[in-house]
């Protein structure tokens, strides 16, 4: 059996995901960086991005987050962030709704939101 | 029926109505506890791994981060209030209100000037009643507050901190709110928030006796405390948010139960009150039939003279 490491996805008002998986790929502010079982210890601040993991029976748990931290220890990850998503939980027209919305009003991290949900859902 | 007797019933009916209407606000409020209850809950995982983070940047490294050091001398403090919006709930909002007061007297006497900032109608008007300044107020969320709301507390706060004294920055905040201890009791306390001290946050997080991993910051650990601590701050005053509307809807269960519970007691001694009225009224009618009747006795036994 492959290594496994514990992961838990919690958002600052429900824990979002936990399971075991295989490899865990995030984007920092320095750029994407992928976790596997034994890696060292890591304490990073996220941008806003899709997170993706992969469980250790093979599926992919994709989810879209705004803005927080990975930090990563005996073999157990944790993701922090103000607002996550799982991919499935994602409406796909409200957030184009809110991509055109915030493209009208060039709010750019709102724009920004929105395009993360999209690219979250799309790639699941 | 006499007058008397009129009036009991209709007090009766009147406590009646308010009687239901308590005992629906009881009921109300006992379902609002638990899912207050259920939000604490849920935002714990994320709290306690960010009291965790906090701790490994704190001890793994020795960053300076103007929300971590101590100024010299405190010139003004901050104070931030949390109360509800509605009242119906006892004691709760004036011993938070009480609990504020005194932590501001003693701030002014130990020299420094306190900016207050409240969350909660009940709060504000409390301030503008007696004409005290209010550095920034919020209200319309405390029954359900979510992370945003907690958000946008924070921001000012977190700006007011870092901006320096002379520019009209503050040099600490305290936090005023109301704690959840359990169904019955909630107590009101004040708690420092800024500066915060790593030693503090570490020994909340070092009860389980474990021993922090030399970490890797990514891009570099003041950066990562950079973004952290503002994060820190934005979970304890949401959690401090989310203990306050627990409280209140407790507090609130607590104050309907008991009006309820005089309610009932009313109407049963107002029930004895009029059973005794309507009681008299017969024996009166009574000794007046009886009356009336040995008087026409007697009138006829006179005539028959």
């Amino acid at each position: 059996m492959a290594a496994e490491l514990h992961v838990e996805l919690v958002a600052a008002d429900r824990k979002v995901w936990s399971g075991e998986a295989t490899l865990v790929v995030a984007r920092t502010t320095s750029g994407d960086i992928g976790v596997m079982p034994g890696h060292q210890p890591l304490l990073g601040v996220l941008e806003s991005g899709p997170v993706t993991i992969r469980t250790s029976d093979g599926g992919t748990v994709v989810a879209a987050v705004h803005g927080g931290f990975i930090s990563f220890a005996d073999n157990k990850l944790s993701l922090l962030a103000e607002i996550a998503e799982l991919s499935d939980e994602i409406d796909v027209q409200r957030a184009e709704r809110a991509l055109e919305r915030a493209k009208s009003e060039a709010d750019a991290s709102a724009e920004r939101r929105a395009d993360v949900r999209l690219r979250a859902a799309a790639s699941s | 029926m006499g007058a008397q007797l009129r009036v009991y019933k209709r007090r009766i009916r009147s406590v009646s109505a308010t009687k239901k209407i308590t005992k629906a606000m009881e009921m109300i409020a006992a379902s609002r506890v638990v899912k207050a209850q259920r939000k604490v809950a849920a935002s714990t995982p994320y709290a306690t791994e960010l009291t965790r983070a906090v701790t490994a940047v704190g001890t793994g490294s020795n960053t300076k981060h103007p929300l971590t050091t101590q100024a010299e001398t405190v010139t003004r403090s901050a104070v931030l209030l949390l109360t509800s919006d509605r009242g119906l709930a006892g004691a709760f909002n004036s011993n938070a209100i009480k609990a504020a007061e005194q932590l501001t007297a003693r701030l002014e006497r130990e020299g420094k000037q306190v900016d207050t900032y409240i969350v909660g109608r009940r709060g504000v008007a409390h301030y503008n009643f007696r004409e005290r300044k209010i550095t920034e107020s919020w209200t319309g969320f405390t029954d359900d507050p979510t992370y945003a709301d907690a958000k946008n507390v924070a921001a000012p706060l977190i700006e007011a901190i870092e901006k320096e004294t002379a520019d009209g920055g503050v040099d600490e905040l305290h936090i005023v709110y109301t704690e959840f201890v359990s169904m019955m009791t909630q107590s009101a306390l004040d708690a420092r928030l800024l500066p915060l001290s790593l030693e503090e946050v570490a020994e909340e997080s070092h009860g389980k006796g474990e021993i922090l991993p030399l970490y890797d910051f990514e891009p570099s650990a003041e950066d990562v405390l950079d973004a952290l601590l503002p994060r820190y701050v934005e979970s304890r005053i949401y959690n401090a948010l989310l203990q306050s509307a627990a409280s209140k809807h407790a507090a609130t269960r607590r104050a309907m139960k008991s009006a309820t519970d005089n309610a009932g007691e009313l109407i049963e001694s107002l029930t004895r009150l009029a059973n005794a009225a309507r009681q008299a009224e017969i024996t009166q009618e009574i000794s007046e039939i009886v009356g009336g009747a040995s008087a026409l006795a007697d009138a006829t036994a006179g005539s028959d003279y």
